[in-house]
């Protein structure tokens, strides 16, 4: 409890800082000006999004491997803390393009695959609250985990396959090309706070999710408790 | 028993319980036909502009009418628990899957059938000269289509509102698979139409992987 | 129902099978809460109990058609384990009437019959067919959907369906319902005669039965527990008749 509250302490000053930094200590863009600044939290909720999204499809295939509660535990509260991240991109991403490119959406090959993603895993949790049956959601949504878990690499080919016949506007000339020290600092401080976030709300709901469980088998154990209490506490006979 | 013997005699009992009514393909056909019909109200069907949307147009149909066709698929065995009997006979779960998948492979090639030429007719495209190629892309996109739309039908059976949330997990399952079948049927349809053969490879991708991981799956999901 | 009687089958000797703490939970509702039971070959068991006592659930676990949550169930011929998918044997062994038909309602009866004994991999089939709906009184309507059949012929044919490839454990799932009199009558004849042939049977089932007289063995279920056991070679009578007296 205690190392929670100082966790979340910890994040939650890590995130302050990360903003005064993107916003005051990191240099202006030259063509960009403040609204390039955006940027500082828009590539780390990406960063974050992919991480949270590997681990539910750690989860999917590690729970079929042992069909144990605690991994599909994890694996919605991935999906939960993936979602998040991905509508901050998406909600970033065209707040930063209007100004910029002087539109808020181009079908570029990211931006299509983090919103096919965006819709994957809102179905996910979609399927999982339509299922009743604890088991049974739980296999069912981790077969389908895996399978949108793969399809992310085919969307992501085939929409780049696909644009790169259009004309795109490019986001970052190369690979961090001219990007300056302090920039890269600041860039790194914020993947850092925005990755400390994103698990934070990760585990927060995986201990929910836990605790539900729990509460459920108390309950029903309290019930068949109260319904037949002597054969429960009786030896059965063989 | 092979797997691939008890797939045969699972696809025969699948087939002639469809060829007996025959309602789900006239629906799905019919289905189809009207998605067709409706687009060229919402744009101006003369030829040279439906080489340009014709290949989605037909694309869309055809994944619109695939996602309701397969809705069955598994819900037909829920009347009277017809997958318990098959899953106590000594089979392997591929077996099951695969003849479901099969048999929707089979519906669906029939509905394309229909709806090929009616389309061609429709909108003044002429396919004579492409249709080997034209077919090729059909199987391949409709294996890819009928293999994970069956995987999701046996997904979606289990769940309450099971006739809207197989399009929903369905679909954006399926983009690459649009992007593909579009981008080469639209290269069969211009005036020197060449197979663009990325796209084979990237639908050949497709039903690769998503067959193995059917495969891989299977057990999880026919089990209880 | 041994119609085809010198088939190589007859051969292999009725599977017993045992549960060791079986528990199965669906969620957090617990149907079974750690049933050990030793079921012998040839033994013909009444399993019994109020609605939700898992009953049920007892035997799609015995069908394998159910994983334990916990626990192991073995079967003392054929090499299954607690393992669900791998028991081919066994399943080739077993047979189970459930609660739904498990047929094809827009089969024919015999369509129906050669479907699955075509999935058990049985040889002679159109033979064994007519002769199975044949027994069952169905031989008249065999081409018929089964669709068109009343509650009471649709489980006759039930029973014939699981009696196809003649196993050597019967799971029966309340098999008297539905039955009208002459069906129930010839339900109490066959079940006899697969006891002399010494297949085993685990049958859940209500007081008002008449082939609960065949059995050997009476199993009551309470809440997920066993609450009564006649015991292998006991005498099952005085539980039934408390049970007759109750009802």
């Amino acid at each position: 409890m205690k190392g929670r509250i100082a966790s979340t302490v910890f994040a939650a000053a890590l995130i302050f800082f990360a903003g005064y930094a993107a916003l005051f200590i990191a240099p202006d863009e030259r063509t960009m000006h403040a609204i390039q600044r955006i940027f500082y939290f828009h590539l780390p909720s990406w960063i974050a999004m992919f991480t949270a999204l590997s681990v539910v499809f750690v989860a999917n295939v590690a729970y079929l491997a042992t069909r144990k509660a605690k991994w599909d535990a994890l694996g919605v509260a991935g999906a939960e803390a993936g979602v998040v991240c991905c509508t901050i991109g998406l909600a970033t991403g065209p707040l930063w393009a209007r100004p910029v490119w002087g539109i808020w959406w181009t079908w570029d090959a990211r931006l299509t695959t983090t919103f096919i993603l965006w819709l994957l895993y809102i179905s996910y949790l979609l399927l999982r609250g339509l299922l009743d049956d604890t088991e049974k959601k739980a296999t069912l949504s981790a077969i389908f985990g895996i399978f949108a878990f793969l399809d992310v690499p085919l969307v992501y080919v085939s929409n780049r396959l696909w644009r790169t016949q259009h004309p795109q506007p490019v986001i970052l000339g190369g690979n961090g090309s001219g990007l300056d020290p302090t920039m890269s600092k600041v860039l790194l401080l914020c993947v850092i706070a925005v990755m400390g976030v994103m698990i934070i709300i990760l585990l927060d709901r995986y201990r929910l999710e836990r605790l539900r469980h729990e509460f459920e088998e108390l309950r029903q154990e309290v019930e068949t408790r109260s319904i037949a209490p002597a054969s429960i506490l009786g030896k059965e006979s063989t | 028993m092979s797997t691939a013997r008890a797939a045969a005699i699972l696809l025969a009992k699948e087939l002639r319980l469809e060829f007996r009514t025959r309602e789900l393909l006239s629906a799905t056909i019919v289905f189809a036909m009207v998605i067709v019909v409706l687009f060229s109200f919402a744009f101006d069907p003369t030829a040279a502009e439906s080489r340009r949307y014709g290949p989605g147009l037909l694309w869309i149909s055809f994944l619109f009418a695939g996602s309701l066709m397969l809705n069955p698929s598994f819900a037909r065995e829920q009347a009277n628990d017809t997958l318990d009997a098959l899953r106590m006979a000594p089979i392997s779960p591929f077996a099951i899957l695969s003849a479901k998948m099969l048999a929707n492979f089979i519906f669906m090639s029939l509905v394309e059938l229909v709806l090929v030429p009616v389309f061609s007719v429709l909108y003044n495209v002429s396919l004579a000269g492409v249709a080997g190629r034209l077919i090729l892309v059909l199987v391949l996109g409709t294996i890819g289509l009928t293999v994970t739309g069956t995987v999701f039908s046996a997904i979606s059976s289990h769940a309450r509102m099971r006739e809207l949330l197989l399009p929903l997990l369905l679909l954006p399952i399926l983009t690459p698979l649009l992007i593909g079948a579009v981008e080469a049927t639209a290269s069969l349809l211009v005036d020197q139409p060449e197979l663009d053969r990325t796209w084979v490879a990237l639908l050949a991708g497709f039903d690769i992987v998503f067959l193995t991981a059917s495969w891989l799956l299977c057990d999880y999901l026919i089990e209880e | 129902m041994s119609v085809t009687p010198a088939t190589s089958r007859t051969a292999v000797s009725p599977l017993g099978v045992s549960f060791n703490s079986v528990e199965k939970r669906f969620g957090s509702f617990v149907a079974l809460r750690g049933v050990s039971l030793q079921i012998l070959s040839g033994e013909f068991v009444a399993l019994l109990g109020a609605n939700g006592a898992g009953k049920t659930t007892l035997l799609r676990i015995a069908a394998m058609l159910a994983c334990p949550t916990r626990g192991i169930v073995q079967f003392t011929v054929g090499q299954g384990s607690g393992d669900c998918s791998s028991a081919v044997e066994a399943k080739k062994l077993t047979g189970m009437v459930g609660h739904s038909t498990l047929l094809y309602d827009e089969l024919t009866a015999s369509e129906n019959l050669t479907l699955f004994a075509q999935l058990y991999g049985l040889d002679d089939i159109p033979v064994r067919v007519a002769d199975s709906l044949q027994s069952c009184g169905l031989g008249s309507r065999a081409a018929s959907l089964v669709r068109t059949f009343s509650r009471g012929m649709r489980q006759r044919l039930a029973v014939a369906r699981a009696l196809l490839h003649q196993p050597r454990l019967l799971l029966l799932d309340e098999p008297a319902a539905g039955l009208d009199r002459q069906g129930l009558v010839w339900l109490g004849t066959t079940l006899e005669s697969l006891r002399k042939d010494g297949c085993t049977v685990l049958m859940s089932t209500h007081a008002r039965n008449e082939s609960l007289d065949l059995a050997t063995r009476a199993l009551v279920l309470e809440g997920g527990l066993v609450k009564q056991d006649s015991g292998s070679g006991g005498d099952p009578h005085p539980i039934l008749a408390a049970l007759r007296a109750d009802a």
